[in-house]
């Protein structure tokens, strides 16, 4: 057993309702109990689709499990059908039918369905979400490809000569971080090159569409972790190569073109120089002098994580303090990844373990999913989402991929966003005794979090009208017993004092060090002396 | 299509054409209801025995309604568990002992059945009672089902209470005669009501569950008891079984309702007619006043509710008597016939009520009725808006306060405002 306060990754067969869900003309009749039709409202809801989700419940009870939970099983799919009429279905149980074992595979087989029927195994007891979408689209595809698989010992044809290279786009999903605009965003890419995209999938495909997946010349892995092994399935099966370079950032962006044209071979030229591309230079701009070395720490699935770690040291200056990932089947990528930033990797489904590791490094800023929104929002630290699990608002109406140019754009806007603007840092330390610069003030881009200095002050005019989104205000540590050390430490009152003097912003990084400098020194009073020493020990 | 015989209060007796349908149903299952009770007993923390799909429930459900650390959790059974390679028992053990040494600020522990749980029969009763004997006397553990199989959304409130019953101190054989208000509500409906009890000179009343689990009313032979939720009744039984006993009355949502609801323990407690009035008169004309800026929007206009809450019936009447709505199909996901009788004696002779769910069915009935606004759990919301129709989230019925006078207008308005909604948007 494991105790959970709020997880990363729903069930497996939530995963393979966001394959169901993602694409037309498929539907799932899933074998649960009353209750887990919540499902729906992650889709309605959290993605705001407005269709229910082609899935069918059976939703049985317990007067049901004296009687037969197996001819519910076969009415609901059998009524599913007619009702429905889809190309293809999937079948499978969630986790409680599961342990009543009724085969929901040989049932549907039993109905002699007109149609391609795919059994889910998806156990709810070992495996989880990613996992489940990833195995669906994997069954869904061989299911569907294998009656067009080349003969043994057949070579595939060699493109004849005038006809455009083409490829699919895969693991595009339901529910996903922004797959949306990904899509738009690499099928103009892959157009550029003068490449054609014959199927995207799972993402607006058809049954007919997956059947001819083995037409394309290559394979473009979006999201490792719901098309890695379909797209390893079909290289197998139909000789296609696939991409391993996922274009989020600009300099990842550059070699996954260079990647896609090789393997098209086609020239790279026509997409590598995007004038629309504006996040480097908005880096190199003065006003983004004060990002550099911010310690940032990164969680989120790997694919993601990895790539955000990457743009924030190389595209961004930061200083990547933690990298972690909830998927523990792309462990690997993680752990290769800490070596670069030389920080212990962080693998873990444990809410509280990430929440501890954010508290231990206080970072400046939290790259992360949903989750890490609350953990910032306690800690009071900046936090910008880069993976899923993500919640309404990270569906927004507008444009916004996080894939290729345009996707670095948006992130470059999305990270600085909580953190405070450049001339406004300096501004607000510069005049920090001022009577509107206090440290309640906040940025004035964010709103809603004025505090008032004084209780005179406080009138109707000062209520914030939005609740804040982000908490920009670093609270001071207030613990002085460092946990490495039994030592206690003390401040003195004008170390204090001059402490108060520092901006809000950077005090309790100023704090923190003070009290391990004096920790390291075994210095039981801080004096405004420890302070600047500390100040001076660790300037960088 | 079943008839049900209805006995109402007013010893007339009404026939109301029933629909009972089997099939899939779009509701929650009972552990949603954590989501508030852990809110209102706020010293009481609720431990889902579970599969991640349970969690996963959880915090969907729950939404944006995440707090500085809630006071709920699942401990995930894992195939390990299921293989009989670990106790199940002693991995729940460790579990809780790991909850409470972060937690000594927990008296109660509720350990909450799912479906695996009953499925493979983890008898946490005996779980409850070998913990309760560990952590005594800093801690109380007891436990509920909130599973699916065996609860509909708010009956997990209904199991969670009625878990609770045995605990609440014996009153004494000559104890005067208390009122118990027996439900979930929001604090401010509470003191609203305790002050109008206490104008008509009612002091002995209490509210279960109470605020703090160490502030538990007693219950004995002298105990009346009103509902204040229609999905209570495991709780009702088990109050009986302490002696209590339950005053009929419609539910207190709307001005009509709050009043003979009101009148009913006024009445028990010998309050006089004239007294009953004074007091609570002022408080139904300002209702009454506030109402009046809502009926407009909601006159005539024809409402269809698919099951959520088992608070349709109850919210069907003030709707339909109150604010000149008319009503359509009324789903509901049980009907309890005994609580609902005079609810069900004040509903216009045309209503069709539905039992259970056959959603694909219940979706054709409510396209080809066309209403003007369908109330609908969040799972239907949105696809319905987007077939043009208007829709009201149930689930806002359960966290919002509703109930009593000061919050009949507020009731209103939750229907008049995406009416409204849909008036203002052009494009």
């Amino acid at each position: 057993m494991q105790l959970t306060l709020w997880t990363y990754e729903g069930p497996p067969h939530i995963g393979a309702m966001r394959i169901a869900t993602a694409m037309r003309d498929v539907h799932y009749v899933l074998h649960a109990p009353q209750g887990d039709t919540y499902a729906d409202l992650l889709f309605t809801m959290i993605e705001r689709r407005d269709a229910r989700p082609p899935v069918t419940y059976t939703t049985f009870q317990a007067r049901d499990l004296g009687s037969d939970t197996a001819e519910l099983f076969k009415s609901a799919a059998r009524e599913a059908y007619e009702r429905f009429q889809p190309k293809a279905m999937l079948v499978g149980a969630s986790c409680t039918a599961e342990l009543i074992q009724d085969d929901p595979g040989g049932l549907a087989k039993a109905l002699n369905l007109p149609i391609p029927v795919v059994p889910l195994e998806l156990p709810a007891y070992q495996r989880k979400e990613n996992w489940g979408a990833s195995e669906t689209f994997y069954q869904l595809v061989r299911t569907l490809c294998t009656p067009h698989m080349l003969p043994p010992g057949v070579a595939r044809p060699v493109r004849a000569d005038g006809v455009r290279p083409s490829c699919n786009l895969l693991g595009a999903t339901a529910l996903g971080f922004r797959h949306r605009d990904d899509i738009k965003e690499i099928t103009g890419l892959i157009h550029q090159l003068g490449i054609d995209v014959n199927v995207i999938a799972p993402y607006g495909a058809s049954p007919d569409d997956i059947a001819r997946l083995g037409e394309a010349d290559f394979n473009v892995i979006m999201y490792p972790e719901t098309a890695g092994q379909a797209a390893t399935w079909l290289q197998r099966s139909f000789a296609q190569p696939f991409t391993k370079t996922i274009p989020i950032g600009v300099s990842a962006t550059r070699e996954f073109i260079a990647e896609v044209a090789k393997l098209a071979n086609v020239d790279p030229a026509p997409a590598l120089n995007d004038p629309r591309s504006r996040s480097s230079w908005y880096a190199k701009s003065v006003d983004s002098t004060y990002l550099t070395g911010k310690r940032v720490f990164v969680f989120g699935d790997a694919t993601h994580a990895v790539a955000a770690a990457r743009m924030a040291s190389e595209e961004f200056g930061f200083k990547v303090v933690g990298i972690g990932t909830y998927s523990r089947e792309f462990a690997r990528e993680i752990r290769e990844a800490a070596k670069i930033y030389g920080v212990e990797p962080l693998i873990t489904d444990d809410y509280l373990d990430v929440e501890a590791k954010v508290a231990e490094l206080q970072p400046e800023l939290v790259l992360g999913t949903q989750m890490e929104r609350h953990i910032a929002k306690r800690l009071g630290v900046p936090c910008a989402v880069i993976s899923a699990p993500i919640h309404v608002q990270d569906f927004p109406a507008r444009y916004a991929p996080q894939m290729g140019f345009e996707g670095a754009n948006v992130i470059f806007d999305t990270w600085v966003h909580p953190l405070m603007m450049g001339l406004e840092e300096h501004l607000l330390g510069m005049f920090r005794n001022d009577f509107e610069f206090h440290d309640g003030a906040g940025s004035s881009h964010l709103g809603g979090k004025v505090k008032p200095q004084h209780q005179s002050d406080v009138s109707a005019q000062t209520a914030p009208i939005s609740p804040p989104i982000v908490e920009v205000e670093l609270k001071a540590v207030t613990a002085v017993v460092s946990p490495t050390s039994p030592l206690t430490i003390t401040w003195a009152a004008d170390a204090e004092k001059e402490l108060g003097k520092i901006p809000f912003f950077v005090r309790g990084k100023a704090r923190r060090n003070t009290e391990r400098y004096a920790n390291e020194q075994a210095l039981a009073t801080i004096t405004v002396e420890t302070l600047y020493d500390a100040k001076a020990h660790y300037s960088r | 299509m079943n008839v049900a015989k209805l006995e109402t209060g007013c010893a007339e007796t009404k026939v109301i054409p029933i629909l009972r349908e089997r099939g899939q149903r779009e509701v929650f299952c009972g552990l949603t209801g954590i989501i508030w009770l852990h809110r209102k007993i706020q010293d009481a923390f609720f431990l889902v025995v579970g599969s991640r799909t349970c969690a996963h429930l959880i915090q969907s459900a729950a939404g944006v309604m995440i707090f500085a650390e809630p006071r709920f959790a699942t401990a995930i059974i894992d195939e390990r568990d299921l293989a009989g390679l670990s106790d199940a028992n002693d991995e729940l053990d460790r579990v809780v002992t790991r909850l409470l040494e972060r937690r000594p600020d927990i008296k109660l522990l509720f350990l909450v059945g799912s479906c695996p749980s009953e499925v493979i029969k983890l008898d946490l009763s005996r779980a409850a009672q070998r913990l309760s004997t560990q952590f005594t006397p800093n801690v109380r553990v007891l436990n509920y089902s909130g599973s699916g199989i065996e609860t509909t959304f708010t009956q997990g409130e209904d199991a969670c209470l009625a878990a609770l019953v045995p605990s609440l101190p014996k009153a004494p054989v000559d104890a005067a005669m208390s009122l118990l208000i027996v439900g979930c509500l929001a604090d401010v409906v509470e003191d609203q009501w305790m002050r109008l009890f206490t104008e008509m000179g009612m002091t002995n009343v209490s509210f279960f569950p109470p605020r703090r689990s160490t502030e538990l009313p007693t219950v004995g032979a002298n105990t009346r008891y009103l509902l204040a939720q229609p999905f209570l009744a495991d709780t009702a039984r088990a109050l009986e079984e302490r002696g209590a006993v339950r005053l009929p009355a419609p539910f207190p949502l709307g001005v009509e309702g709050t009043t003979e609801w009101l009148r009913a323990a006024a009445n028990a407690f010998g309050v006089s007619a004239e007294k009953f009035d004074a007091v609570t008169m002022p408080k139904r004309e300002r209702a009454v006043r506030a109402l009046q800026h809502q009926r407009p929007m909601l006159e005539g206009k024809r409402i269809f509710f698919f099951p959520d809450s088992q608070l349709e019936i109850p919210i069907a009447r003030f709707l339909a008597r109150e604010c000149g709505m008319t009503l359509t199909e009324v789903g509901t996901p049980f009907l309890h016939k005994q609580h609902l009788a005079e609810e069900i004696a004040m509903l216009p002779d045309y209503v069709q009520l539905s039992e259970g769910q056959h959603v694909e069915k219940q979706l054709d009935r409510c396209r080809a009725i066309k209403p003007d606004i369908v109330v609908c759990g969040l799972g239907l919301a949105n696809p319905l808006e987007a077939e043009g129709m208007t829709t009201k989230w149930a689930i806002e019925l359960v966290f919002t306060p509703i109930q009593g006078y000061e919050q009949a207008a507020d009731l209103a308005e939750l229907f008049a405002r995406p009416l409204n909604r849909r008036m203002r948007l052009v494009a």
